[in-house]
């Protein structure tokens, strides 16, 4: 395959040509004549200022092209020609930015397949930040939630955004860069990380976000200790310093809206942070709904359990919570997969229920075992897993993002 | 702060005007909330006030994160104040005091003009709300009983957009006027809007998608005008409303156009070839394409009388003053004085209809008109592109614009949808074949049943292409019991 790049285009059958786009536009990239609305592939810079003001819906479409539709095909159109063949199967738009992309993308591949947001979840925004002109934000909050003492030092750390509208949804992720340079004296490369709060912020119309890091502090075989370098600047940020936010990023790993949705969390570690956002969003809309949330979260210990005791104060109508513990002393290792079997028959009777999301998100390998106790478990119940898995992924009921 | 980014959720009316820092605006506005929470309890959306509506809040100026989605009780919603960021260095740009610096304060000389002019597209933001009020009973769809709703909640948020230019500007007249503005009523024998057809009942669902196509098309119109204006404060506003008024010609058009979609696949899949055999089209449950040409007829000539006189000493007084621009004048090229231009204008003499260069000053209510006009005309292209794609017969078309007409030049005489003059004999022989019948009415009434179920639609009108806010075909866009 050759260069591509993704094309701004709008939908002539869509739009309704009310000139929002152009007046929006900040560099005049979006021009008209009397049939169509069209955007000019050679000044587009995906800022997507235009993107949210649109009242249809027909500004918001990107084709992977080889060689870009020219202005006057587009002015010609009556509609979208047809959609060139991704060729991963993408449909929605995870991130513009390449580099955001290919690890959004490494992240989704433990699902087995491309993953379709949930039906009935809001419509993200992505890529509104990008690498030469990031939104900055001040960090309001940093402090640990793990108990001091123990190896795992996990932060939680709040951004806050001024005046500068950042929206985001839960389960999406946003982008930071270490300062400083590589060995080549390049810039570093991309992080994503996880929002951990719901989208109206960390309290009710705040405008802020929170992520959970864990500071990486690795001993190696040959005595030396390799420090993390993003996940260790980001835990030592101090009150008030400025930190350069990229995206946000991801269109697929998103909550459903439907408040009558079911929603299986599973996580070990900082993989608890979209699930943090999912609760809280739930709780602040107040039980509208029938829809109920299950947590499988795995650590070492409870003190090594980020968030334990603000866990220890939801109430069980709102998260049925699962907290399992592989390094308790006097005790057998226990694993997710493991508390998810003693749980077969409840999770049975939500694989069957059309209604139920699964999420997976930790580190590479967790899919692995939960994919392992969801194939016993549905195999006990006469259900077909590896179907049944493909259904879910297509509908958007399945998600996998681990790291 | 305040660099007229920040929006301020803090308190009461969420604003990027700081009204903190103002105490006086604050406590006027603060005064004023009770009653035009009364006014919306009173005469608001009839029967749904307790509903879940999934709703779109403007929350920042920045497009970025402009506004917001989520399920909200209407009497809750968030009704603030947004201005466009302010453009340092503006100059005005037209008119007598062309390349002055813009006001930030009303200009003693033109206050009253001012106050009269924000007035009037004050009056027309509650108004339509008035009109609507009991749509949500019949709705088609939850879709589209949601896009009502929105459209009802930002009309409610441009009339706060007005009075607090009237409360902050204008002093005890302008606490007068938001008072006012809180009393009269559409269609009110006593105290009735201020503007004709904003006294016109909404009796159906036809009728509103036509209003907003037509009339809510006159708003963007004047807001368009009003963007332009010299009182800065003034423009920061429309400029920030106009993006609120895209959506409603989107429920406008799409409606029309899914009617028509709906009318069409009936009719292909019957095997109806005349779109005149109205009594067969009506018997499949849509709506004939003849009556909804008589809709249209009916709601575009209404909306020409709100452009006021075709030649108007006000239009040009304002013009001149440097209150009220043309349509999109900061893309024209020409003096912007136009003290000795002409412009050509559709008179009436001795009972016939003659064009007349008449002085471009004088005539920018004609010049406005015009490019509503044109606007109208890309969207009923697009309609007529679906009926021409299913094969039929049959184009829509705007009548002329001497037909049925209250206001202006026109009055005087009845012209055909062609623009032929009539005699009084004539127009009352022709009159149901040009504008909808009591029989039309009454067909069209007998299809406004109510579809509450998520999903599913109204057998006169097709589902959207695209859901707002991306949702899927059966989200629940209202949930009735709250």
């Amino acid at each position: 395959m050759g260069a591509t790049l993704k094309q701004h285009l709008i939908d002539p059958e869509i739009c309704i040509r009310c000139n929002t786009c152009e007046a929006t536009c900040p560099i005049g990239a979006i021009t008209h004549d009397d049939n169509n609305y069209v955007v000019d592939p050679s000044r587009c810079n995906a800022c997507m200022d235009c993107v949210p003001p649109c009242p249809t819906g027909a500004i918001d479409n990107w084709f992977r092209v080889t060689r870009p539709f020219s202005l006057e095909e587009q002015l010609s159109w009556h509609e979208l020609p047809p959609r060139p063949a991704d060729p991963t199967g993408e449909e929605a738009v995870d991130a513009l930015d390449e580099e955001a992309a290919a690890l959004i993308a490494d992240a989704h591949r433990g699902a087995g397949g491309y993953a379709r947001a949930p039906a009935s979840a809001s419509k993200p925004r992505v890529n509104l930040f990008g690498r030469a002109a990031p939104a900055m934000a001040r960090v309001t909050g940093n402090y640990r939630v793990t108990k001091s003492g123990t190896s795992s030092d996990v932060h939680h750390i709040i951004l806050d955004f001024g005046t500068q509208p950042f929206p985001v949804l839960e389960g999406q992720s946003i982008g930071v860069v270490p300062p400083g340079t590589d060995a080549n004296g390049r810039p570093h490369a991309m992080r994503l990380y996880s929002i951990c709060s719901p989208r109206d912020g960390e309290r009710p119309n705040t405008n802020n976000l929170a992520l959970t890091v864990k500071r990486v502090v690795e001993a190696r075989a040959d005595g030396t200790t390799f420090r993390g370098l993003a996940s260790n600047w980001l835990c030592d940020l101090q009150l008030g310093e400025t930190v350069p936010v990229i995206g946000p990023f991801g269109a697929t790993f998103l909550m459903p809206d439907d408040p009558d949705a079911d929603i299986v969390m599973i996580c070990t570690g900082t993989g608890a942070a979209p699930f943090r956002g999912f609760t809280e969003r739930r709780r602040r809309l107040g039980g509208h709904g029938r829809g109920r949330l299950h947590l499988f979260f795995g650590a070492r210990t409870p003190e090594e359990l980020p968030y334990f005791g603000p866990l220890q104060k939801l109430p069980a109508t709102l998260l049925d919570q699962e907290l399992v513990y592989s390094r308790l002393p006097g005790r057998a290792k226990e694993y997710v997969q493991h508390r998810m079997l003693r749980r077969a028959g409840d999770l049975a009777a939500l694989l069957r229920r059309e209604g139920t999301h699964i999420y997976v998100c930790g580190l590479k390998g967790l899919e692995e075992g939960v994919d392992a106790a969801f194939a016993e478990i549905a195999a006990a119940h006469g259900l077909d897993w590896p179907a049944l898995r493909t259904r879910m992924r297509e509908q958007g009921r399945f998600h996998v993002e681990t790291y | 702060m305040p660099d007229g980014l920040t929006v301020n959720y803090d308190g009461l009316i969420p604003n990027n005007v700081d009204l903190n820092a103002d105490a006086r605006v604050r406590k006027a506005l603060e005064t004023w909330h009770p009653g035009y929470i009364d006014w919306w309890k009173d005469m608001g959306p009839e029967g749904f006030q307790e509903a879940l509506v999934y709703l779109r809040t403007a929350v920042s100026v920045d497009p970025k994160g402009w506004a917001k989605f989520d399920y909200v009780r209407m009497p809750e919603y968030k009704w603030g104040i947004l201005l466009a960021p302010k453009v340092e260095g503006r100059l005005i740009g037209f008119g007598q005091h062309k390349g002055e610096p813009a006001w930030q304060e009303v200009p003693g000389e033109y206050r009253g003009m001012l106050r009269r002019l924000i007035t009037i597209q004050g009056d027309t933001e509650p108004a339509s709300v008035e009109q609507q009020r009991h749509l949500g009973k019949t709705a088609p769809s939850l879709y589209d009983m949601r896009n009502l709703f929105q459209v009802n909640v930002e009309e409610g948020r441009h009339l706060w957009a007005m009075v607090y230019l009237l409360q902050k500007y204008f002093g005890r007249d302008g606490r007068e006027e938001a008072e006012e503005l809180l009393r009269r009523r559409s269609g009110s024998q006593d105290s009735p809007r201020m503007l004709g057809a904003f006294n016109e009942a909404t009796p159906d669902w036809v009728s509103f998608f036509m209003f907003t196509f037509f009339t809510d098309r006159d708003g963007k119109m004047q807001l368009e005008a009003l963007a332009q204006s010299g009182f800065d404060p003034l423009s920061r506003t429309c400029r920030f409303m106009l993006t609120e008024e895209a959506h409603h010609m989107f429920v406008g058009e799409t409606g029309v156009q899914r009617i028509i979609e709906r009318t069409c696949a009936a009719m292909r899949e019957a095997g109806i070839e005349d779109p005149a055999d109205t009594e067969r089209v009506r018997a499949l449950g849509v709506i004939d394409l003849p009556t909804l040409q008589k809709k249209m007829n009916l709601h575009f000539s209404l909306t020409l009388d709100l452009f006021g006189s075709e030649v108007s000493t006000n239009a040009a007084n304002a013009y001149n003053a440097g209150l009220k621009g043309r349509y999109r004048e900061d893309r024209l090229e020409d003096d912007h004085r136009l003290l000795d231009a002409t412009y050509p204008v559709l008179r009436c003499r001795d009972g016939a209809i003659v064009r007349e260069e008449v002085p471009a000053l004088s005539s920018l209510n004609m010049r406005l008109r015009d490019d509503f006009v044109q606007d109208c005309q890309g969207g009923v292209n697009r309609w007529n592109k679906v009926i021409e794609k299913a094969g039929i017969p049959f184009r829509l078309s705007l009548p002329h614009v001497a037909f049925n007409r209250k206001i202006g030049e026109f009055a005087a005489i009845e012209a055909d949808p062609e623009g032929r003059v009539l005699t009084a004999a004539e127009w009352a022989a022709g009159r149901d074949r040009w504008l909808p019948s009591t029989d039309d009415n009454l067909f069209i009434e007998s299809l406004m049943r109510p579809v509450s179920r998520p999903g599913e639609f109204a057998s006169w009108i097709a589902p959207p292409k695209v859901g707002i806010d991306n949702k899927p075909g059966d989200f629940e866009y209202v949930k009735l019991w709250g």
